[in-house]
């Protein structure tokens, strides 16, 4: 057998299989199934990952039909630049979370058996994989529904919970909810490559040669933009998200945040660029709308959360948000044919797919170490871990930097290309797009001063300060595996932020073949060290040059203080003469957050109340008093629950039907068949 | 014996069959029930040897033993045996009362003929005007198990129903193929046995045979 990417990857996916089928006889090993099972993750990824860099590398596109499947209809396999791409990205953070979990899952194992973790994470695994190898829509959905149903089972991993189960049976409904307009979507497309006539049009390829009427192919985007806006967490489909995150083991939730949500990106782009092809203006702008919505939308809920997982969670959303603004502004410039800046636009918004995982992992695998050590998840718990955690502390403030898109990390990169895609845009031939744009840009800029804030609220409150607990737990560092984990994760968090151009001239091929045009010559027109989007005057960043001035800033701030002996003192606290000053005094995070919520709570159901005990002798001496403070997302109110109140009543009323009586049943089937024999004789 | 003499008969038959029908539909008492149910099986049964030899069909004689066998004679015993073992002395409770029955039944019969004036018009079969007795009795047998309330009379409807379907296939195209018939004679013995022992089981859970407790088992919410 020659070695191919398609070979490569096919076999890390057997891996992942072989691996799944054998967790289930070593369940009485728990130890050696942690190792084992982790170690073969991290190689089958590792093998995914090269077989990505491979195929965009070298730009072929790789097909094969596999003769398994339903007869007559074999699973199609294609690895193309763009799914070489996403392999990468999948391949990528798996592999480091793999790393991370023989540390993480270690701890688990100690209070629970891992077997279903274990071959759940694989299948999971496998799923993404095969989602992105697939070439055909049954394939295609029959991946999806692996990775959804694995990806099930890990958040119900610790099902002892209420919260837990509750989240798990949201996630499968909206999950449910998406395939079905997924699936919906595809019939569309492959029964009109057909022209309803067989079902040979099941392949991408029938879908890619077909040309579609433009009502059905807005049917069909409409539909798949929300079967994968669900999977994306694009609000106001997010609502499973923070709920699902925040339950789901860590080491899950950095894979499912980071990587998971992106083979729903994966969906649009594969849809619109490559099966498509043809489309309107406004479907860009659609996607561009909500993708602004909800990247400011889930920055503003994030910064409500003081649960740390739960806050990355709306992140990722906010995060979704970023991709979709760079994904809808590819196809508004390609639809008005500026094919340069279609590519620039889909670049970004590929960038910051990669550089998302990558930093999003990092977090999550971040609070998964604070959760491990403290047991906690509750912010306002916790402070002052920087002192027993020095490591994640530091890999944590990488991760921060990096989201909050400051350079020189790599979510400054990718934002800062978005905002380019926005700046350079030209003034498009349609009154709605010169109003979107410019408030599109300030939208954006909005979403990341909001992320910076919401990442000095969550390092400073969790890391800073001291310990606001009642009681101090035995708190201790992460151990080497989830350290080398986290490490491998920040340090291409840099390396992707200061050598932008590099990365850039590898994954252009795929909007070589999405768009037709590449970025690479002009991008990296002025070698490696300046990334030059469109043209030099315009506008450029050096990674390298920035990266060395802040190193030396560090550096000089460093030497001036501890150099010299003295220029650091510690002393008591001053407590303004109250003498009883304690840690839960400390600024707390829905302290630092008031501010923000004042201005925004419009968007947000709130109730707050303060409340005095009643037993204090005089309102002006009040022995104890009570902060009350829910925040709820509004879409619940808005969307979900007339849903559920509107299926509860049909269910109620259909529920009438059935009496309990046979006479009843009977009537039934009498009065149908008059009725029928007098209308239809 | 004339075509005209064969139709006749048939038509005689069928009457008699209605008549049968009307009858269980308002008898009280279940071995009267019984009896009357026997004799519709009798009728049917003649009923089918009169086609089969005036369409010189022979495999009709068989159904025709096949029906006096099992209607007339295995099907009462085991409802007899049902009735002695189980102890049921009560004469049967209807839902509606007995005029109004006879009003729907009568008005299900009249529909019956109109829906069937069509076929009458087309069809050549000398049996053809009984074919709207065969469906009234299909009516008035599903109409019995509507209205009455004893699991022993609501099986009595459903083999009057049965005997309606048997009545409407001789009566429409001369009977069905055999191995049909034979397998459909199979069926009814086969439920009968089981309703026999879903007697027992009713009859031991509920301590009675009415279906009306059976609204019990439902869910309430």
């Amino acid at each position: 057998m020659m070695l191919d990417p398609l070979n490569l990857a096919g076999s890390a996916i057997f891996l992942l299989f072989a691996m799944a089928f054998l967790a289930m006889f070593l369940t009485g090993r728990q130890r050696l199934l942690n190792t084992l099972s982790f170690i073969a993750a991290a190689a089958a990824s590792l093998a995914a990952t090269a077989a990505g860099v491979w195929v965009v590398g070298s730009n072929i596109a790789i097909q094969a039909v596999m003769s398994i499947g339903l007869p007559d209809l074999p699973f199609h396999l294609r690895l193309d630049p763009l799914a070489g791409f996403f392999m990468t990205v999948v391949g990528l953070l798996s592999f480091i979370v793999s790393v991370y979990s023989l540390g993480y899952v270690k701890g688990i194992a100690r209070q629970r058996p891992i077997t279903r973790l274990v071959i759940f994470y694989a299948l999971f695994l496998a799923g993404m994989f095969m989602v992105i190898l697939a070439d055909d829509a049954l394939f295609f959905l029959i991946s999806w529904e692996v990775m959804a149903a694995a990806s099930y089972f890990l958040v119900f991993f610790e099902d002892e919970r209420v919260e837990n189960r509750r989240a798990s049976f949201l996630y499968m409904v909206v999950a449910h909810v998406g395939a079905i307009a997924i699936l919906l979507s595809f019939g569309v497309m492959s029964g009109l490559a057909t022209g309803f006539e067989g079902f040979h049009g099941y392949t991408f390829d029938a879908m890619r040669q077909a040309q579609f009427p433009s009502a059905w192919a807005t049917a069909a985007f409409l539909l798949a933009f929300v079967g994968f806006g669900a999977k994306a967490g694009v609000i106001p489909l997010h609502v499973w998200l923070p709920e699902a995150h925040p339950v789901a083991p860590s080491n899950v939730s950095a894979l499912m945040s980071g990587v998971m949500l992106k083979t729903a990106i994966y969906g649009i782009v594969r849809v619109t660029f490559d099966l498509i092809r043809v489309f309107p203006w406004w479907w860009g702008t659609v996607v561009l709308v909500f993708g602004l919505i909800s990247a400011v939308m889930g920055v503003l809920y994030a910064l409500m959360q003081h649960d740390l997982k739960r806050l990355l969670a709306y992140h990722s959303v906010e995060n979704i948000g970023i991709i979709l603004i760079g994904i809808g502004l590819a196809m508004i410039f390609r639809s008005f044919n500026f094919p340069l800046l279609a590519a620039l636009a889909l670049t970004a918004g590929l960038y910051h797919t990669l550089n998302h995982a990558i930093f999003k992992g990092l977090l999550f695998m971040g609070a998964g170490s604070v959760l491990h050590a403290t047991g906690e998840r509750n912010m306002e718990e916790m402070g002052g871990l920087i002192r027993y955690m020095p490591w994640t502390a530091a890999l944590f403030l990488v991760g921060c930097i990096a989201i909050s898109g400051l350079p020189p990390f790599n979510g400054f990169v990718s934002e800062w290309l978005t905002f380019q895609a926005f700046l350079l845009s030209p003034s498009l031939p349609s009154p709605l797009m010169k109003l979107l744009i410019p408030m599109g840009a300030a939208l954006l800029a909005l979403t990341a001063a909001l992320a910076a804030a919401c990442f000095v609220k969550a390092f400073g409150v969790t890391f800073l300060g001291h310990w606001r607990g009642h009681h101090t737990p035995h708190i201790h560092e992460a151990d080497w595996f989830m350290r080398v984990g986290m490490i491998m994760a920040a340090a291409l968090c840099l390396c992707f932020g200061i050598l932008p151009t590099l990365v850039i001239d590898w994954m252009d091929t795929v909007s070589g073949q999405l768009v037709g045009t590449r970025i690479g010559e002009s991008a990296g027109a002025f070698g490696w060290m300046w990334l030059t989007p469109v043209a030099r005057e315009r506008a450029s960043y050096s990674g390298p040059l920035v990266f060395l001035v802040t190193l030396s800033v560090i550096v000089i701030a460093y030497l001036l203080l501890h150099v010299r002996a003295g220029s650091i003192k510690r002393v008591p606290l001053w407590d303004c003469g109250f003498e009883k000053v304690t840690p839960r005094m400390q600024y707390t995070a829905t302290a630092f957050s008031m501010p923000i919520r004042r201005i925004f709570g419009f968007l947000f159901s709130i109730r707050e109340q303060v409340r005095l005990n009643p037993q204090a002798p005089h309102r002006a001496f009040p022995r104890r008093m009570h902060y009350y403070l829910r925040i709820r997302d509004r879409f619940w109110n808005w969307l979900y629950k007339p849903i559920v109140d509107i299926s509860f009543w049909i269910s109620r009323t259909a529920g009438r039907l059935q009496q309990g009586r046979i006479q009843a049943y009977l009537i039934y089937s009498f009065v149908t068949i008059i009725v029928l024999l007098i209308f239809m004789r | 014996m004339n075509l005209h003499m064969a139709s006749q008969i048939n038509s005689f038959l069928a009457a008699l069959v209605l008549l049968t029908a009307f009858g269980m539909l308002v008898q009280k008492r279940i071995y009267g029930l019984i009896h009357l149910f026997a004799w519709q099986g009798f009728f049917l049964s003649l009923n089918t040897a009169v086609v089969g030899f005036v369409a010189n069909k022979h495999h009709l004689y068989i159904s025709s033993v096949l029906t006096l066998s099992l209607k007339v004679v295995v099907l009462p015993y085991i409802l007899h045996v049902l009735i002695n073992r189980l102890r049921i002395r009560k004469e049967v409770e209807t839902v509606v009362n007995i005029p109004m029955t006879m009003m729907i039944g009568i008005a299900l019969v009249i529909f019956s003929y109109h829906l069937t004036a069509p076929i009458r018009e087309l069809s050549t079969l000398i049996t053809r005007s009984t074919l709207a007795v065969a469906l009234a009795t299909v009516m008035l047998g599903l109409l019995m198990m509507i209205t009455r309330r004893h699991a022993v009379t609501q099986i009595i409807g459903f083999l009057a129903l049965e005997n309606g379907l048997f009545f409407a296939a001789t009566s429409a195209t001369y009977g069905m193929p055999l191995v049909v018939e034979l397998g459909v004679a199979l069926d009814v013995l086969i439920a009968a046995f089981i309703f026999g022992i879903f007697f027992f089981h009713i009859h031991t859970t509920f301590d009675s045979l009415d279906v009306e407790q059976m609204a019990k088992l439902k869910e309430s919410d």
